[in-house]
């Protein structure tokens, strides 16, 4: 019943809610903190989503780059907490749980640019701990729930337990910092930073104390790295700006396979056709990865790029899939997936098998809606289809369109819903308005049956 | 000719009519009854009138002049056309029964001020065509004969049916006119004296000063004529002193209590007010002999009284004739539509105008129209009360008065009797006042009193008590007793609402309601006395029409606090039972004697009753109570109408009706307009761009008709919008008016118009073309077609209206039909339901898939109003949409 989702991790098959409810979806819109108050400017924008499940109460936390943090309730779109505290914009969020004999709490850890980290309760909205006067400030946390340890990744990576106490540090050399943070078997951890993964190994001592060391330093990346997820319990994946993807065997940490997402086919079509020079490395730059388990989806520049685990081979891409960069994606199943982008707009898609050859690829069924670009450039990779014998379809299923600034992350409720957060300061909560309407007449006769009557 | 012989001939029932009878009859209580006019010309009655319309009157009898008329509402000279004011001011002025007491009673050594009550007569002129309901009244004014000055204020109508079916809200609403200005001219008596007790205590002691003087000048002046006439000139002053001394020690224990309301506090800071200027008067030196003359000036009626309450009277009355406006069967009809609104409760927030402030009138029952019985299930119907034309004699005992043995009735009974004599005639019998006007009608001129009524002994004993409850605090009129904030709880549910009414609605106005804590008191005193007295103290057939001032007689009598009930009341009855002067048959209530055709049944809902209906009764009971001597309502509505209209305002009907003349030119005008009407009614938000501010503001007014459930103020309507709008907005909003700009604002706007196409549709005023999806239902085809026959706007908003509610209608029952939206059985899925829900949407009501959107989203809204009632949760509204596409028309 308690478990914690970030970011993109475990998307399993939701589809089955999402996907019927293209045709009709119900979208409702939760403000943020009041029109009234706008003078004095929610500048913020917001960066990350963490959701609770706590006490059956689908419950979702924000935070901004005003430094608040603010809990939300999935199912009326309420505002539940405000946990104010940080001076600047929160860099890093999660949630941590402590198992009691009898009850389970969940608890919030936010990191910041003050260099400060928090842990709130969100039930309460009190900030529970805190430690300021840090080296840096911390770019990635990452909870160990087996080893009641939390770790936070900046210029240094540090090993917290529970208390708040820290256990162990270790310096690192390069200039950015740690940027992601995953948990390998056997008590491994490894940690993004620029062009290298470090692996460290954490061990337990007697007293229970931990401590961290560096084991290892894969240096296959040409470029930084911008994403670095476990695909499943043998494999792990990293992306970088430059557009390469991968795959690392997650025991000896051995490069398994490599794969540089070039556009090259497009490419050659753009210049030829529209304009002449390279394309720009953020056109090719990974900017998020996701996975199943059978298929990494990457979000590349603008366009998406679906990979399969098993035959490490491309499955299906869209190059274009957004007008500007993508920069959260969700796999839904194995045929259905999410992204959102700077553009604005949330898409859904599904990956379809080819149509016969001498049918064209169309996009038509969407074509009045602001496609733009897309519309135009949605032939080169049916093009490419032709030539790879195995390669589907990313065909559009639907769109949600609200926002109006960059859609930074989504998070799927399954049935309670979407949340889609947004640099235009609105948190958007879509639902299923089939099942909405269902809920409100059960509600709707419940109340007339407890009034006896109208 | 309308009233030509044949058309009443072809009304009238034959064979044909009574073949066919309607197998639909409507409810009995929606059925305008028909009047036995067959031997009258309907339209007879107005025709020798000298005036046009109905107005209200106010005249006085001057001691100097006699009488003449003051003001007319409305203040228009048009409205009385070639009607002789002067002489039916004489008229109505001629027959004041109040029982004025005044001067010197024998026994008394100072003069005692009349509490007299006012008195109600409804009076004939057939010469004139004018009938009148008449109110007098009597003021205080330290410089008239008597201290009294009579006024009357009348209702002049060239219908007499009129006044008499509306007699107990004319006299609900004249009382309380009539209320406020003897509140105002209380006070502005008071302080007259107290103005005039500094003047003779100055006065005096100049006197005895110079008296002083004298003496130290020696024995020889002692005795020399200015001496004399000084010494009686100061023993006059001293005598002047305590007479007025005890004129503001009467006017003061007046029943004035503390006010509950808000008002009160303007009340207080008034009073500090008038302590100032109290302190900041100089008394001036009076003259021993003062100028009797005859040409003095007699103060006005606005300083006889305070002039907030005097503004707060013609307010009143203002809105007494407003809404007395039009005949009887326009009233019965308005009252009707009002109770069948209030059926709809559930599904009137759609596209009603909102009632939610009349319902509030309503329970307060301060609106006159409200006698529709349906209306009031909270009021213990006691005996329906008939409106029977020709008097039937009920020789019904006061005592076995079903209002009497009512609980609920209680307060009335105590109120009346608080109030007295006058009070009491709303429950006085009609049955001699129509025999009276009717005869008066034959006559040329007659005219009655309706005044005079029996009262019976509990009345009586309630006078006792009154008085009792009078005794502890002499200067009530000053201070706010604690004890009447305990007492006030006991007061009933409606007399709360009223007040707490007035409050929120009387804005600035000075009209204090302390009826409430007056009838509360008096019930609590009520109930202790009822322990004390006996039985067989009960029964004593007294008809005690206590004039107030024999009451305020006994009262002085009985000043000290702790008299013993029973002292007090054997000290009382005797005195009491001296001034009885009453005609033994008023006794019955006057809704008792009126009936619609049919007799007085048992049964609480049958037929309707009209002005004296189940609510009628209700009306006059609480008429008794808001009626009371001590009460000044201000009228709440006028307050509405008069507001400025605007964004934020309440929307009221006129309003609409306008509108509904822009709808129908919108209609006329656009073959598009059904389009345009569906997106509004499935929920879908129009916008209307425009570069003319006027006319989008123009079109938006007319289809904000067709928005559901608008809100109160027209939430969700933006007249006007000058930036571009954000998800936000059309999350707010369901018809927004935007203006067309032609700068980087402009393509930034056109920039979120397209980007939010799926949410909304566009209606280009410049250009007239619409963007929306197409809609090819049948459903909105009747009050979209632009070769509609329709040529006035008020006739097409009715048009509109019985649309759309018919359209409600259909809401709700697809609403609240479980098997639509739930599973039957644990078996059915889904899509079994789904099912159900179409095939009765499409088979079973007809609709088209564009039709059956409408009613899902009306649907929708009245589950989110049925779930929360006030609107107001946490979670924000909702809005919807589908992947349709959006197809271009052009006109």
């Amino acid at each position: 019943m308690l478990r914690w989702i970030l970011g993109g991790r475990e998307a399993q098959s939701s589809a089955e809610e999402m996907i019927p409810c293209m045709n009709r979806l119900y979208l409702q819109l939760t403000s943020r903190p009041a029109k009234a108050e706008s003078c004095q400017s929610y500048n913020s924008q917001l960066r990350e989503i963490t959701l609770t499940f706590l006490l059956m109460l689908p419950r979702c936390a924000s935070a901004g780059d005003d430094g608040l943090v603010l809990v939300w309730n999935v199912e009326t779109g309420e505002r539940l907490q405000e946990l104010r505290g940080h001076s600047q914009q929160i860099t890093a969020i999660t949630t941590i749980t402590c198992k009691n004999e009898v009850t389970v709490n969940t608890s919030l850890i936010t990191a910041s640019s003050d260099r400060s980290l928090s842990l709130w309760d969100p039930d309460t909205g009190n900030r529970v701990q805190t430690i300021s006067d840090l080296h840096s400030s911390v770019k990635c946390l990452l909870v160990l729930e087996r080893l009641c340890v939390w770790l936070s990744g900046g210029e240094e990576l540090c090993v917290w337990n529970r208390d708040f106490q820290l256990q162990c540090q270790r310096p690192n050399h390069s200039d950015t910092g740690i940027t992601a943070l995953i948990e390998l078997p056997k008590n491994y951890i490894a940690a993004a930073m620029d062009k290298k993964i470090m692996i460290y190994s954490l061990t337990v001592s007697a007293d229970s104390s931990v401590s961290a060391a560096e084991i290892r330093c894969l240096s296959d990346h040409q470029d930084q790295i911008r994403a670095l997820i476990n695909v499943n319990d043998g494999l792990f994946a990293s992306g970088s700006h430059m557009g390469e993807l991968i795959l690392w065997n997650a025991t000896d940490w051995n490069l398994l396979a490599y794969e540089h997402i070039l556009w090259e086919e497009s490419q050659a079509y753009n210049q030829t056709e529209i304009r002449m020079g390279a394309p720009k490395p953020s056109e090719m730059s990974i900017q998020h990865l996701t996975t199943n388990g059978n298929l990494i989806l990457a979000a590349v520049g603008s366009g998406l790029y679906v990979y399969s685990v098993q035959t490490r081979s491309v499955v299906a891409y869209r190059k274009v899939a957004h007008d500007s960069n993508v920069l959260h994606t969700m796999l839904l199943s194995d045929s259905e997936l999410m992204s959102c982008s700077e553009d604005g707009s949330v898409r859904m898609w599904e990956i379809q098998d080819l149509p016969l050859p001498a049918e064209p690829a169309s996009s038509g069924f969407f074509g009045m809606w602001s496609f733009g670009r897309s519309n135009k450039q949605s032939g080169p990779p049916s093009k490419k289809v032709i030539d790879i014998p195995n390669i589907r379809m990313l065909e559009l299923t639907g769109d949600l369109i609200g926002h109006s600034g960059a859609v930074q992350m989504f998070v799927s409720f399954k049935e309670n819903g979407l949340v889609t957060c947004s640099a235009d300061h609105l948190l958007i909560l879509w639902k299923n308005g089939e099942r909405q309407s269902r809920l409100r007449s059960l509600a709707l006769f419940q109340k007339l049956e407890e009034r006896g009557g109208l | 000719m309308i009233g030509s012989p044949d058309v009443v001939a072809f009304a009238k029932e034959d064979e044909y009519g009574q073949t066919s009878p309607d197998p639909w009859p409507l409810p009995e209580e929606f059925s305008v009854p028909l009047y036995p006019l067959a031997d009258s010309n309907p339209w007879a009655k107005t025709s020798y009138a000298k005036f046009t319309k109905d107005f209200i009157l106010i005249s006085e009898f001057s001691e100097q002049v006699g009488p003449q008329p003051l003001l007319t509402i409305p203040d228009d000279p048009k409205v009385c056309g070639t009607f002789d004011l002067n002489y039916f001011s004489l008229r109505i002025m001629s027959v004041d029964y109040q029982a004025s007491f005044v001067g010197h009673p024998p026994g008394t050594g100072y003069p005692r001020l009349s509490f007299v009550e006012d008195s109600r007569v409804v009076l004939g002129d057939s010469k004139e065509g004018a009938f009148a309901y008449v109110h007098h009244l009597t003021l205080y004014d330290l410089e008239a004969r008597g201290f009294v000055r009579p006024f009357c204020m009348a209702y002049v109508a060239a219908d007499e049916k009129k006044i008499m079916l509306q007699f107990q809200e004319l006299s609900l609403r004249f009382s309380q006119a009539s209320e406020c200005l003897k509140a105002g001219n209380r006070r502005a008596f008071a302080k007259e004296l107290q103005r005039k007790l500094r003047d003779l205590e100055y006065t005096h002691s100049v006197l005895q000063r110079e008296e002083g003087l004298q003496r130290e000048a020696g024995p020889q002046s002692m005795y020399s004529a200015h001496a004399v006439e000084k010494a009686n000139e100061l023993a006059n002053v001293e005598k002047s002193i305590f007479e007025h001394r005890d004129l503001l020690k009467q006017i003061s224990s007046y029943h004035h209590r503390p006010r509950r309301d808000p008002h009160a506090a303007t009340y207080d800071d008034e009073e500090e007010e008038g302590v100032k200027r109290k302190l900041s008067y100089t008394p001036q030196l009076i003259k021993a002999k003062s100028a009797k003359c005859f040409d003095k000036r007699l103060k006005t009626l606005q300083e006889l009284c305070d002039k907030t309450f005097y503004e707060a009277t013609v307010e009143l009355l203002k809105e007494t004739e407003r809404s007395f406006r039009g005949d009887l069967c326009y009233l019965y009809t308005r009252r009707l539509d009002k109770a069948l609104q209030r059926k709809q409760r559930v599904t009137a927030f759609l596209f009603e105008e909102d009632l939610s402030d009349d319902d509030e009138d309503e329970l307060g029952t301060l609106r006159p129209f409200c006698a529709v019985n349906h209306a009031v299930d909270n009021y213990v119907l006691l005996n329906p009360p008939p409106i029977v034309l020709t008097p039937e004699p009920h020789e019904l005992d006061a005592l076995e008065r079903p209002e009497h043995l009512d609980p609920a009735s209680e307060t009335s009974v105590t109120q009346e009797s608080e109030l007295g004599l006058g009070e009491s005639h709303l429950e006085s019998s009609p049955s001699d006042q129509t025999l009276e006007t009717q005869e008066s009608s034959e006559e040329t001129k007659g005219s009655f009193s309706s005044d005079k009524s029996g009262v019976g002994l509990a009345e009586m004993q309630q006078s006792l008590v009154s008085m009792k409850s009078e005794a502890p605090d002499p200067d009530s009129d000053l201070t706010p007793d604690p004890n009447h904030n305990l007492e006030r709880e006991s007061s009933s549910e409606e007399m709360e609402t009223t007040a707490g009414e007035d409050e929120g609605e009387n804005g600035g106005h000075q009209t204090p309601v302390s009826l409430l804590e007056v009838v509360s008191e008096l019930e609590a005193n009520r109930e202790e006395e009822c322990e004390g007295v006996s039985a067989s103290e009960l029964l004593v057939p007294i008809d005690t029409a206590c004039c107030m001032a024999q009451e305020g007689f006994l009262y002085e009598a009985s000043a000290p606090e702790a008299v013993p009930r029973l002292c007090q009341n054997s000290h009382l009855q005797p005195s009491q039972t001296l001034v009885v002067n009453q005609e033994p048959q008023a006794l019955l209530p006057l809704q008792d004697d009126y009936t619609v055709g049919s007799p007085c049944s048992e049964s609480p809902v049958t037929g309707l009753e009209l002005p004296s209906g189940l609510l009628g009764d209700a009306v006059s009971r609480t008429s008794a109570e808001d009626g009371s001597d001590c009460t000044m309502s201000a009228s709440t509505g006028s307050d509405q109408t008069a507001s400025p209209l605007g964004y934020g305002a309440v929307v009221t009907l006129r309003q609409r009706k306008k509108a509904g003349q822009g709808a129908l030119r919108f209609v006329r005008q656009y073959p598009f307009a059904i389009q345009a009407l569906w997106c509004l009614l499935s929920g879908r938000t129009l916008v209307v761009l425009g570069a003319d501010e006027g006319r989008v503001r123009r079109l938006v007014a007319a289809l904000a008709l067709f928005v559901p459930a608008p809100g109160k103020c027209g939430e969700r309507v933006q007249a006007w919008l000058s930036c571009p709008f954000t998800l936000t907005d059309l999350q707010r909003w369901k018809l927004i008016g935007l203006q067309r700009v032609a700068s980087p604002l402009g393509s930034s706007m056109l920039y979120s118009l397209s980007r939010y196409s799926r949410y909304i549709s566009i209606l280009d005023a410049d250009q007239k073309t619409l963007r929306c999806p197409p809609y090819r239902g049948q459903l909105l085809a009747n009050i979209a077609d632009h070769r509609t026959y329709i040529r006035r706007g008020s006739t097409y908003f009715l048009h509109l209206q019985s649309t759309l509610c018919h359209l409600a209608a259909k809401t709700f029952l697809f609403t609240f039909t479980h098997h639509l939206h739930l599973p039957v059985s644990a078996t059915e899925g889904p899509e079994v339901v789904e099912s159900r829900r179409r095939c009765f949407l499409q088979e079973q009501l007809g609709l088209g898939e564009e039709d059956s959107q409408i009613l899902l989203y009306l649907s929708q809204l009245i589950t989110q109003q049925y779930l929360q009632p006030n609107g107001s949760s946490a979670a924000a509204p909702s809005f919807s949409f589908n992947y349709t596409t959006s197809i271009l028309y052009k006109i």
